[in-house]
């Protein structure tokens, strides 16, 4: 007969005694793997929670980019290139820069593909008499928009003026009575007005666009500009910074302005908006962490106080399990059963029931943990957080840990004297 | 065979509810040779259980020598002791103490936890047969009569073929009819060459030994102190 058939027929006689063990077992594993189970559950949860928030974030933040550089591009250029020696109170005065420098600036600073920028466009503007109309007005020479070769092909902000025509200023075509395809001479050359320009309430109002070739001729500028129209991308946390960067690699005896516009203060509003919501994600993570802490504090208190106080009623059950077979194990010692085998015995029953404790624990804590989660709605499926290592361990750890509680019992009814046991009524 | 030598037992007591130093056996020597049945008699609590329990290697005494073919068993080590009672000595309890959760068979096989027995299986069902208890062999103990319980631990104390059985009243619980069973097993033993020392009240169980060992109570000494006071050879 083997040992393992005896312990199993004990058992078999005992087992209420035994089932008593295992659910003490059972409670112990199954609160183990339930506190894991719910922590890694929790950690799932959060981490999903932050993805979804994350890429809300991202969409919120990319659609508020796409509107920022409509609005932007549909209020125009708001970025302006000068000559680095062009003095601020003398554009703001005079309504133009008196400066110049070269028109290949504006092939330069495209063919350097500054992502910082859009639509490139170069001007020469000059306020003068029209002697022909008696009023002052802004001359704008234009080549229009440069083409780019790898953005956005898209329709550009401003029109190229063809050689011959002038575009007109509200004020300019409402107050001369002047229409498409009427002439007009300007510093001894005639135009034909192609265009008439909407109101816009600026200096835009008393401003006559041609040619840039021609207007170079005309105030004779040839080859030479005095300022660069360009759109900002929105793309950087500190735009002007990075573009006044960019520019000036390449274009160094250049100077930068931004034009204070709606667009940028409502982008202003949207950064500080996105700003918010990532400070409110991150309030909510800290939030969650926080929360993570205290559960894992409770879980670091209650787990081992329940892992002790089962271990203290197997122990006890291991002990009466021996003060009811003292006789047994007297008639194994007097048939010449060692001690050492009466010990490894009371020791594998113990195992037996704490394999059999984590087996349950570990199928009642993680189906608890799940059950818990489901409760809720949001948590993961049943499948999804297996943890093979934790089922090893604790199916590895938890009959070594119930043999060790038992193990005082077991060494007593090893100890046991046979005449005493023999005794025993 | 077995030779006990001035064997004392002492252990801590009570007298007049004060701890004492009571004696269990004081000074007594027997001797069973190979093949002898010998009978130890005497008053109840004069120390014949002791006297059995420590010529099976299981109570060391304070006093003496316990010696198996001319081995001291008790200056063997505990593992040695146990190897040497698996292998050479037989137990027969009044008590019958069978395990009770364990069937007939299981209860005659366990002597093999140990000491495995290459055939003993098969050595365990002869035994239930011999004893009349092959229909027995899937039952409890508690199923059995107390006859046939004593006989199960007959057969579990014959299964290594011992070379001596120590038998403890082993008809005490048991009626007419059962004792005779169990003395016919007995003597059968007896007969195949086994030593039996016996233990026991019945002056006709004691009258079919080859010897008698009288215990008697110590004139000073209040129960359960006991020496010997001598042994006679009745046949």
């Amino acid at each position: 007969m083997s040992v393992w058939r005896l312990i199993l027929r004990e058992i078999l006689y005992r087992k209420a005694s035994f089932l008593l063990g295992v659910a003490a077992v059972l409670v112990a594993a199954g609160s183990v793997v339930a506190a894991v189970s719910l922590l890694r559950r929790y950690d799932l949860r959060t981490e999903q929670r932050a993805a979804a928030q994350e890429a809300e974030l991202r969409r919120t933040l990319a659609a508020a980019e796409d509107d920022y550089r409509e609005i932007t591009k549909g209020l125009g250029f708001n970025i302006l290139i000068l000559p680095k020696d062009q003095n601020l109170s003398d554009l703001y005065a005079e309504d133009f820069a008196s400066k110049l420098m070269p028109e290949a600036y504006a092939e330069r600073l495209l063919q350097a593909r500054v992502a910082s920028i859009n639509h490139v466009l170069p001007i020469l503007q000059q306020k003068l008499k029209w002697a022909e109309r008696e009023r002052t007005v802004l001359l704008v020479g234009t080549r229009g928009e440069i083409p780019s070769a790898d953005k956005d092909a898209s329709k550009p902000l401003l029109d190229l003026v063809a050689p011959g025509a002038v575009v007109l200023g509200n004020e300019l075509h409402r107050s001369l009575k002047l229409s498409v395809g009427d002439k007009l001479t300007l510093l001894g050359r005639e135009f034909t007005v192609s265009r008439l320009q909407p109101e816009r309430g600026n200096k835009d109002d008393i401003t006559l666009w041609i040619n840039l070739g021609e207007a170079q001729k005309l105030l004779q500028r040839d080859g030479q500009i005095n300022a660069i129209l360009a759109l900002e991308c929105n793309c950087a946390a500190d735009r002007l910074s990075t573009i006044r960067g960019d520019i000036a690699a390449i274009l160094p005896d250049t100077q930068v302005i931004e034009f204070g516009t709606q667009a940028l203060a409502r982008a202003e509003v949207r950064s500080r908006a996105a700003a918010h919501a990532r400070d409110a994600m991150q309030r909510e993570n800290d939030s969650r962490a926080r929360q993570r802490a205290e559960r894992s504090s409770l879980f670091a208190v209650l787990a081992p106080l329940l892992v002790t106080a089962c271990s203290i009623w197997a122990a006890l059950l291991a002990a009466d399990n021996v003060r009811g077979r003292v006789r047994e194990i007297g008639v194994l010692r007097a048939l010449g059963v060692r001690s050492r085998q009466i010990l490894a015995l009371f020791l594998a029953r113990a195992a037996l029931m704490g394999l059999a404790g984590a087996l349950l624990g570990f199928a009642a804590g993680w189906l608890g943990s799940w059950a818990w989660d489901a409760r809720s709605g949001v948590g993961p499926p049943l499948g999804a957080l297996f943890p093979p290592v934790l089922f090893v361990l604790v199916l590895a750890v938890t009959p070594l840990f119930a043999a060790l509680v038992s193990f005082v019992p077991a060494q007593f009814a090893a100890q046991q004297d046979p005449a005493e046991a023999l005794r025993e009524r | 065979m077995l030779d006990i030598r001035g064997l004392t037992k002492r252990y801590q007591g009570s007298a007049d509810g004060r701890p004492a130093v009571v004696t269990a056996l004081d000074d007594v020597s027997v001797s069973v040779a190979a093949g002898e049945y010998v009978a130890v008699q005497g008053p109840s609590g004069c120390g014949k259980s002791t006297l059995l329990l420590a010529a099976g290697g299981l109570l060391a005494p304070s006093a003496g020598s316990v010696s198996f073919n001319g081995q001291d068993v008790y200056a063997l080590t505990p593992e040695a002791r146990a190897r040497w009672r698996a292998e050479s000595i037989g137990f027969v309890f009044q008590q019958f103490q069978l395990i009770p959760y364990l069937s007939v068979a299981d209860n005659v096989l366990a002597p093999t936890l140990a000491q495995p027995l290459a055939d003993g299986r098969a050595r365990a069902l002869a035994l239930l047969q011999r004893f009349g208890l092959t229909h027995r062999h899937d039952h409890v103990p508690a199923a059995l009569s107390t006859g046939e319980q004593q006989r199960v631990a007959l057969a579990r104390a014959l299964l290594h073929r011992p070379r001596l059985l120590l038998c403890d009243e082993p008809t005490g619980n048991l009626d007419d009819d059962s004792a005779r069973a169990v003395w016919e097993c007995l003597a059968e033993f007896h007969r195949g060459g086994g030593a039996i020392l016996l233990v026991t009240h019945d002056a006709g169980a004691a009258a079919k030994t080859q010897r008698v060992v009288r215990l008697a109570r110590k004139e000073d000494q209040p129960c359960p102190s006991a020496q010997r006071v001598g042994s006679r050879a009745v046949r």
